[in-house]
């Protein structure tokens, strides 16, 4: 048995039980403390700029690109349609080649498997390499607190999500953790690991990780890893790292658990020529990552390296509600950070604005759809629909068409705020009436009068002070178009 | 060949002369035009805020405004209101009896510099602009509509006018309609950036076909106490003899 944390912790917690990790509402807050923040706002643009600029060359050196870009939309398509025979061809195959294989329906039941697996081999270490639906369910948070009697030492190994659990930070972007943070943040957290003073220099702070980490790969009882891929006919998993960390965590503890969420199911191998190119052209700007693993089961015999022992928790947590929704194309992504490097919003304001594990376009799309419209209100509407995410997205997810249907899926909900419902009420009589816009504009142009200053309105209360806060707001005309057309043109 | 001018409602009420430029050079290449009685918006402010059945309400109304006579093209002065009617009508009706209607009218309307370079196949229109500008292309005019060079290839017809490139030319603006208004700190960041590549890039003039983002733009550039030149594109294009449009 796992043990209970006393109910009123509990309560408090209760919003982060199921769905996506911590708090989501109050972009707009987050936001403003953000832009304020040019170090934060230079590190993104730097990082972002350098993805952009390299995915943009390998992709475009890539004449098949959009054929590609097409056929993946096309294969998480049909996979959706048919997922829960995916599911069972996938759990079949890792079944036939020794794996255990367990659906997970949301965060609380990875972690009690987890636990338990954990109690049972009486596990003191767990190396984990990079996986967001771990971060997603805040699995070492609750592994340490709900199996605190096993004192477990959890240990993330990928260099960034290390340097974040150091901080007691939490990524900040889908494949690089940390891109919010500088060199001479890096130098001051390892520092502070080392107990002297480590220089800010990228190399020398690289090989003390390297050294640290290396202790923790050879003792690990168990390793977690995510998975960027799922090939259901084979049961293989298929992890893409940069770092290495990713074979040292699956391979050399007795004991390989993933942690999938069902969406990165495809259906064959011969699939993976589609996913394996674009993900790493998308995510890095690389043609290829350094390690693309393919993981086929437990250690079979005869062979020589893998774990002894391979769980495969296939993790629900509210995806399986968007299947057959106008919302499904949600679940195409394959978590490359496309949508992130191009977004202008996510370039001010970095991914802790968004207050959720996922950020970027997709994480304001997926948020509310995996853990409910209220808890994340404003993150619909963290966007100004640009579409360079869409534009961006290697499987063709029309992401600001998603941010566009939820927020009508709040009005519809009846979550828009009673100014703005009266608002747009307003705006529709008055825009289906000729006769009531000619009335109400004449109005504002005697309105203005006594605001104007220097040709612009002056700073308003109420909801325009949004606009006239930092920004002019040019007066009505004195003559409309329509009325000067009468006159003669 | 006969067409409809669709003028914004904030062109109508703010900016009324990108619309009279827009006729005039309109007129200039003989264009017989006609301002439909009874137009008011696209509906696109309830549309972006996710006021669906609002902004079909008013989709409706323009539908009928524009459905009154088979007029060849519907030109507007703005990319971003005419991927309302070309791309986010049939998506609002997409499955409802309005289908077919909104799918048939959405081909019929074209941008202001697509529709002079693609429909009448003109580039020099003989304006005259002493300047040096930078072009910002509004977001559904690049994504939407890939109406990307057409005002370009206008712009360098301009004598007098030297066109600059500046830096991130692709990042938008920040205006977004209501995102203006309801994230404000982050989409006058976005806007300071913007302007930044303005200074930067030496021009004295911000040429956009939209002038929403234009609003933002100088809204911002006004405020910071900077003196560039804000103007619509068919402002520049009727511009010579030493006036601008």
């Amino acid at each position: 048995m796992h043990t209970k944390r006393p109910s009123r912790e509990r309560d408090a917690d209760d919003r982060r039980e199921e769905g996506i990790a911590s708090k989501v509402e109050g972009f707009n807050e987050r936001g403003r403390r953000a832009v304020a923040d040019r170090d934060l706002h230079d590190a993104v643009a730097l990082a972002t700029e350098k993805f952009v600029t390299g995915r943009n060359a390998v992709l475009g050196a890539l004449p098949d690109a959009p054929e590609l870009r097409e056929r993946a939309y096309h294969v998480k398509q049909e996979t959706m349609a048919n997922l829960d025979r995916y599911l069972e061809q996938m759990a079949s195959a890792v079944e036939a080649r020794g794996g255990n294989v367990f659906f997970a329906e949301d965060g609380e039941a990875v972690v009690r498997y987890i636990g338990d697996l954990a109690r049972l081999r009486g596990t003191k270490v767990i190396t984990k390499s990079k996986s967001m639906a771990t971060e997603e369910i805040e699995l070492n948070r609750r592994l340490e607190e709900e199996y605190a009697g096993l004192n477990l030492e959890i240990v993330e190994t990928d260099l960034g999500e290390w340097i974040a659990q150091l901080a007691g930070d939490t990524p900040s972007h889908i494949i690089g953790p940390i891109l919010h943070m500088n060199r001479h943040q890096v130098a001051d957290i390892l520092s502070g690991v080392a107990g002297e003073k480590l220089p800010p220099n990228v190399e020398q702070l690289t090989r003390f990780a390297r050294g640290r980490l290396r202790e923790k790969f050879l003792t690990a009882d168990i390793g977690i890893s995510g998975a960027n891929f799922g090939v259901a006919e084979t049961g293989t998993i298929v992890t893409v790292t940069n770092e290495g960390n990713g074979r040292l965590v699956t391979s050399v503890p007795p004991v390989h658990v993933v942690v999938m969420g069902i969406e990165k199911l495809i259906p064959k191998f011969s699939d993976l020529s589609v996913f394996v190119q674009l993900l790493a052209r998308s995510a890095t700007g690389q043609k290829l990552s350094v390690y693309t693993n393919f993981v086929t089961g437990p250690r079979g015999e005869g062979e020589l390296d893998g774990a002894e022992e391979m769980h495969l928790i296939l993790l629900d947590n509210g995806r399986s509600d968007l299947l057959g929704t106008p919302f499904e194309e949600a679940l195409y992504c394959i978590r490359c950070g496309a949508c992130l490097n191009v977004c202008p919003v996510y370039r001010q304001t970095g991914g802790h604005a968004y207050g959720s594990t996922y950020s970027g376009p997709i994480g304001a799309v997926i948020t509310p759809l995996l853990k409910g419209d209220e808890e994340a209100k404003d993150l619909p509407h963290a966007s100004s629909l640009c579409g360079a995410c869409s534009e961006a997205c290697p499987v063709g997810i029309p992401l600001h068409d998603l941010l566009l249907k939820l927020r009508n899926r709040q009005v519809d909900r009846g979550l828009a705020s009673k100014a703005e419902q009266i608002a747009f009420k307003g705006f529709e009589k008055t825009m289906k009436s000729p006769a009531l816009y000619n009335i109400s504009t004449k109005a504002g142009r005697t309105a203005q009068k006594p605001l104007l200053r220097n040709g612009a309105v002056r700073p308003l209360p109420g909801p325009l002070s949004g606009w006239t806060g930092s920004r002019d707001l040019p007066p009505l005309a004195e003559k409309p178009f329509r009325q000067l057309w009468k006159e003669g043109i | 060949m006969r067409v409809a001018l669709f003028v914004p409602c904030y062109v109508d009420l703010i900016n009324p002369e990108v619309g009279v430029s827009m006729v005039r050079v309109l007129r200039k290449l003989g264009v017989d035009l006609i301002y439909p009685e009874g137009e008011t918006c696209c509906g696109q402010p309830a549309f972006n805020s996710g006021f669906f059945d609002e902004a079909r309400t008013v989709a409706r109304h323009f539908m009928d405004v524009f459905e009154k006579e088979n007029w060849d093209y519907i030109v507007c002065p703005s990319g971003s209101c005419a991927t309302m009617v070309s791309h986010y009508y049939p998506f609002i009706f997409k499955e409802m009896p309005e289908t077919h209607r909104s799918e048939s009218l959405g081909h019929r309307v074209r941008e202001f510099s697509d529709f002079l370079v693609n429909v009448l196949g003109v580039k020099d229109l003989g304006a005259h602009y002493e300047g040096s500008a930078v072009f910002h292309c509004g977001c559904h005019q690049r994504r939407e509509l890939g109406v990307l060079e057409e005002p370009r290839e206008l712009l360098r017809s301009v004598a007098g006018l030297e066109l600059l490139d500046w830096e991130n030319e692709e990042l938008c603006c920040g205006f977004g309609g209501t995102f203006a208004v309801k994230m404000p700190d982050v989409s006058t960041a976005m806007a300071d950036e913007k302007i930044q590549a303005l200074l930067k890039s030496g021009a004295d003039t911000l040429v956009s076909g939209d002038s929403s983002c234009l609003m933002h733009l100088s809204g911002r550039l006004k405020r910071e106490g900077h003196g560039a030149r804000v103007l619509h594109l068919a402002q520049i294009l009727d511009s010579g003899d030493g006036k601008v449009g």
